[in-house]
């Protein structure tokens, strides 16, 4: 494996650093010291739950926006600014310059993700209640969570190499809300009992990615084992789906003209 | 043998242009130019001509439509031909969040070069281009001088075989322009084959062993700069001294351009000793005697002249 996808990462990291996008992390500070005081006014007994959801549900839309907004120009802004052509002036495939500028971006939300968690766990630990084996969930959901942000990412990533940052939002969002609500779409298919309708349903069920299964917010907020199959399922589909993503980004960003 | 450091092959690129009804617009028209190792080649142009785009097309940054070219005995298509080359893009941008050693570094870690030899390889490209004193400022506030200046350093940073500049002096001042003059200079001494495209035909002729020039899209002459403007002279030029005008014989004074005491005069070949032997007559002190050629600019404007009127469109679709 070559080692340029790497320095590309890195250097990613570093823009996302010096942008000052981890930023987010004050308003995610902000939001739990806000949530934990007023939960202990408001909510008693069922403070762990409010925090866990609320802290979880944050960790994933502040992923989700960073995802999307920063992953659409990811290439695009390379493109734009020209810095693409003394960079693809260098030994390095455009293949290994997408995977690298995925990596880091990835790697930016990991960090991010990492320290809002490091964020709840302090919150759920200010409102008092020890921590618990169940909490293994939290944990697993924060990992279904990343998962999800490296799907997101990839989709990005994918439609930031022919088109403007602005259709590839609405493309990545419009698969992602079509993802999320990918087996009520199948099921809404196998009602009509139309089969035009239906293998359209079950085409765009197998076709986006299934990200109701990354769910598990609410399973860890009532602090329910979230099965080991499902973890393993969850990371396998994102290999995969990541993997088929960023190929058929590099098939058509490898043969594109940088006028 | 030695193998030629550019070998293009009838490279050819078509865009397509238009919304609805795409239409091809041929950019560069099967140019083939070969380039020997340790050459200066200046590639010159009016804007629009396709100078950029060969450069991008040898780069990789665009792909032919037709054609094929090799850089230093490899295909353009092959990535590892990039560790012999550097290239300057026109107008370069880059990364503003980094400093000027932050980004040579983050370069020279293509080139795969260890922590030691990437400090030291990036101080020397600083020092050689004139901003080892800005080493440490974010390239944000860099001047567009600056950024070129840059932009020259991470093209030689890693001592290419050959290196591509595209409109090198473009932005900088007279001093800038000087410096990357030297450089270039500097290169051939090292035996490292410089290809640029400039608008500057002075430098051209002052830098180039050979020059080509292209107009929309078409290669219009390939040679030393001497050799593309010695084929014709267009006259001769007689600088001469004479105390008092009235001396001259009728018509001379009229011919002339006189500053002062001296006089120019350009006559066409075939008049000139008759014109000495008036200016014999008229006791007038012949200071020179020289041919008149035409320089690089009326060849070039020449050729543009020729080539511009035309339309480039060609009825290809796709």
């Amino acid at each position: 494996m070559s080692a340029m996808p790497a320095v590309v990462a890195i250097n990613t990291f570093r823009e996302a650093v010096r942008d000052r996008v981890l930023y987010n992390l004050i308003f995610f500070a902000l939001l739990m010291i806000g949530a934990s005081i007023l939960v202990g006014e408001i909510s008693v007994g069922i403070e762990r739950l409010v925090i866990i959801n609320l802290g979880l549900a944050a960790i994933s839309i502040f992923g989700l926006i960073m995802a999307v907004f920063i992953g659409v120009g990811l290439v695009y802004k390379e493109i734009e600014k020209r810095t693409l052509y003394s960079l693809l002036a260098k030994p390095i495939r455009r293949g290994e310059f997408l995977v690298g500028k995925y990596g880091g971006l990835l790697l930016t939300l990991v960090v991010n993700t990492s320290l809002m968690t490091l964020g709840l766990a302090v919150a759920l630990f200010y409102v008092g209640r020890p921590f618990l084996r169940s909490d293994a969930s939290i944990l697993i959901a924060v990992y279904f969570i990343v998962l999800e942000l490296a799907l997101v990412t990839a989709l990005a990533l994918f439609f930031s190499c022919f088109s403007s940052p602005v259709l590839s939002t609405l493309f990545t969002l419009g698969i992602y809300l079509t993802g999320m609500f990918a087996a009520d779409i199948r099921d809404f298919g196998d009602l009509t009992r139309n089969p035009v309708v239906q293998g359209v349903a079950r085409l765009l069920y197998y076709l986006v990615p299934n990200f109701h299964n990354f769910n598990a917010i609410a399973a860890a907020a009532h602090g329910e084992t979230i099965p080991l199959t499902l973890v393993l399922h969850n990371t396998l589909y994102t290999l995969l789906y990541v993997t088929l993503v960023l190929l058929a980004a590099s098939a058509v960003f490898s043969r594109r003209d940088l006028k | 043998m030695n193998i030629p450091a550019i070998e293009i092959l009838g490279l050819t690129k078509d865009y397509p242009v238009g919304f609805w009804r795409k239409r091809m617009r041929r950019s560069l028209d099967n140019l083939t130019l070969q380039v020997e190792q340790g050459e200066v080649f200046g590639f010159l142009g009016p804007n629009g001509a396709g100078k950029t785009t060969t450069l991008k097309l040898l780069i990789g940054l665009i792909f032919p439509t037709s054609g094929t070219a090799r850089v230093c005995g490899r295909s353009i298509d092959d990535v590892g031909m990039h560790r012999e080359i550097g290239y300057l893009p026109e107008q370069p941008y880059f990364y503003d969040y980094l400093t000027a050693r932050e980004l040579l570094d983050y370069y020279s870690r293509f080139s795969g070069y260890g922590a030691a030899a990437r400090r030291d390889r990036v101080a020397r490209a600083l020092e050689r281009v004139g901003l080892a004193g800005a080493a440490d400022v974010q390239l944000r506030k860099f001047s567009k001088g600056m950024l070129q200046r840059a932009g020259i350093a991470q093209a030689i940073l890693h001592d290419p075989q050959v290196v591509f500049l595209d409109e090198p002096m473009s932005g900088l001042d007279p001093v800038g322009r000087r410096e990357v003059r030297d450089i270039i200079v500097e290169l051939r001494q090292q035996g490292r084959t410089v290809f640029f495209s400039t608008h500057i035909l002075s430098d051209a002729e002052m830098l180039c062993d050979r020059v080509a020039v292209l107009v929309t899209g078409k290669l219009q002459g390939v040679g030393a700069p001497e050799e593309i403007v010695s084929i014709e002279v267009r006259g001769m030029e007689i600088l001469f001294e004479a105390r008092d005008h009235r001396g001259l014989q009728p018509g001379l004074a009229e011919r002339a351009t006189r500053s002062g005491t001296r006089y120019r005069l350009e006559l066409p070949e075939a008049d000139l000793y008759a014109v000495l032997e008036q200016l014999r007559a008229s006791n007038a002190r012949i200071l020179s005697i020289t041919q008149v050629r035409p320089t690089l600019e009326d060849y070039f404007l020449r050729m543009v002249d020729r080539e511009q009127p035309q339309s480039h469109a060609v009825g290809v679709t796709p």
